[in-house]
């Protein structure tokens, strides 16, 4: 009995996991039911685009900046132990259009936006706001979640072109600055090298990510619990979670896109 | 008319509602009483669906709220939480005309606006206070504007869950007659949860005292002083010693 004690623990983990995953995925579907459906909230809608799309544009930008320069500098050092140097350009865009860029910022979406919807939602929850709403005739759903859903949507994949964009700027920086590159030849390389798949491929990858970020910090603050312990719980669950989502649905995306 | 019968709820292990019967004739007053904890606000939101009884049927003028068209139900009631439950992301104003500013009772923003004033002031609040947030404001006034937001639609049906807690009794005296002023003058139907006793005789047409998860005593306000029911007695009066225990 003792013996298959962690084992029935891993059962148990493996099971409530599961569990969780369904009912986030029924949560999707109602969101997605009521997208179609009015009353709709512009309104919040606005102000989830700049909470969500504006406002992380520097987070963005500055993670994707170092990383395409941290970039640059490792592959010219791996490059230089077989005399492939010269690829920089090549690998700091594709590193950064097809899994940097998107990965880095849905990350990064998943702690600064998730955290604080899933905080929000969570405080309106335990405050009774939520059921003020209901009681206002506005459904939380269609108020609160799809306005976020919509944003996180819509707006990740332009923040991942951006991105994808300075962290090859960052690349290019080092590049030219450092490493002695010629500025001309290091755009041509990167324009003639990436193709327009891999561009794509960024931008679907962002979509589903900002969806999976808002989504899983409106399911979490829907469903915290009671108090400011709820409110803790709900958005380090939600951070957890849609970290954990987002790097499992970009090796799904990878295996998709470029699998074969 | 709202009738409860056999409610039941529990949350986990503990019984909250153990058959709660009671019946709020249209246009009438009533008062719940009761300790601390013995699961009024939670008969409020059994009645609204906030919380789904495990047990025992709630009829709106006959029909099953549980069966209702969600819309056009909540659309006739109001209600006024414990907490206030302000949006804190809206401005005061914004809170008042919520619905007033979307949904089926949409009307212009000056109109809206006019409307929230006009309910801020009967509450005691200035038009100022209309353009700050819930977060610049006291306690007492976050209170009165809850109210203001759950009478703002006119609604037919009021639920005001401790409308008096922590106001100064001249406001509490101002918000007791603004109660039965929308009773009498409007014709609405309003429960009230309070433990101010002359809140209850303020307000109340009828009051109900809710015990151990069942209505202990009900009736006409006239009738509570006289009625013998040692629990209804003990409450009314704030002893410490009776059949209700003081120290769990
Ligand atoms: N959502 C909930 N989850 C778990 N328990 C709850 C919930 N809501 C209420 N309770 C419990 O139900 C009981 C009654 O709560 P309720 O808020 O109705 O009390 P009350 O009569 O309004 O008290 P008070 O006068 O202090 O406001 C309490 O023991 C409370 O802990
Ligand atoms: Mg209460």
């Amino acid at each position: 009995m003792s013996l298959l004690s962690p084992i029935a623990a891993l059962g148990r983990v493996t099971l409530s996991g599961l569990a969780q995953v369904g009912r986030i995925t029924l949560y999707a579907a109602a969101t997605l039911a009521h997208l179609v459906r009015p009353p709709f909230y512009p309104r919040e809608f606005l102000s989830a685009l700049l909470n969500v799309g504006w406002l992380s544009l520097p987070v963005v930008g500055l993670t994707a900046l170092f990383t395409g320069g941290a970039l640059a500098l490792q592959i010219y050092a791996g490059g230089q132990r077989f005399s492939a140097e010269a690829v920089v350009p090549q690998i700091v865009a594709i590193g950064m259009v097809r899994e940097l860029g998107p990965v880095l910022v849905g990350l990064m979406i998943a702690a600064r936006v998730t955290s604080s919807i899933a905080a929000e939602i969570a405080t309106m929850k335990v405050t009774e706001q939520i059921d003020a709403l209901v009681t206002l005739s506005t459904h939380p759903m269609k108020y609160l979640t799809v306005p976020r859903v919509l944003a996180g949507f819509l707006t990740v994949p332009l923040l991942v072109g951006v991105g994808d964009i300075i962290g090859i700027l960052g690349g290019f920086t080092v590049a030219t600055g450092q490493l002695g590159f010629n500025k001309a030849s290091y755009i041509q390389n990167t324009v003639d090298f990436l193709e327009l798949p891999d561009v794509v491929s960024s931008l679907i990858k962002g979509a589903f990510f900002g969806f999976i970020a808002t989504l899983v910090g409106c399911y979490h603050g829907m469903n915290s619990g009671r108090g400011a312990m709820g409110v803790g719980q709900a958005t380090k669950n939600a951070v957890a979670m849609a970290s954990i989502l987002i790097l499992a649905a970009n090796f799904l995306l990878t295996s998709v896109l470029f699998g074969s | 008319m709202i009738t409860l019968s056999g409610v039941h709820k529990g949350f986990g292990a503990n019984k909250v509602l153990q058959g709660v019967d009671l019946t709020i004739a249209k246009g009438t007053s009533m008062v719940i009483i009761g300790g601390s904890g013995t699961g009024k606000s939670v008969t409020l939101k059994c009645i609204l669906g906030l919380v789904t009884p495990d047990q025992g049927t709630i009829t709106l003028d006959g029909q099953d709220v549980a069966r209702a068209e969600r819309e056009a139900f909540l659309a006739r009631f109001g209600m006024l939480f414990q907490g206030g439950a302000l949006f804190d992301s809206l401005k005061v104003w914004e809170n008042v005309a919520f619905r007033l500013l979307r949904g089926a009772l949409k009307r212009p923003k000056a109109e809206a606006r006019e409307i929230a004033i006009e309910k801020l002031r009967r509450v005691g609040l200035k038009p100022e206070v209309g353009d700050l947030y819930p977060s610049e404001l006291s306690g007492g006034m976050q209170k009165r504007v809850g109210l203001a937001r759950a009478i703002a639609a006119s609604p037919e049906i009021i639920f005001f869950d401790e409308p008096t807690t922590g106001l100064d009794p001249i406001m509490a005296g101002v918000i007791n007659e603004l109660i039965r002023e929308i009773v009498v003058e409007m014709g609405a139907t309003a429960m009230t949860i309070t433990h101010d006793m002359s809140s209850v005789r303020a307000i109340a047409d009828n009051v109900a005292m809710l015990h151990g998860g069942v209505i202990r005593w009900t009736g006409p306000v006239a009738d509570m002083d006289a009625t013998d029911d040692p629990y209804v007695q003990q409450f009314i009066h704030g002893r410490a010693v009776g059949p209700i225990e003081s120290v769990r």
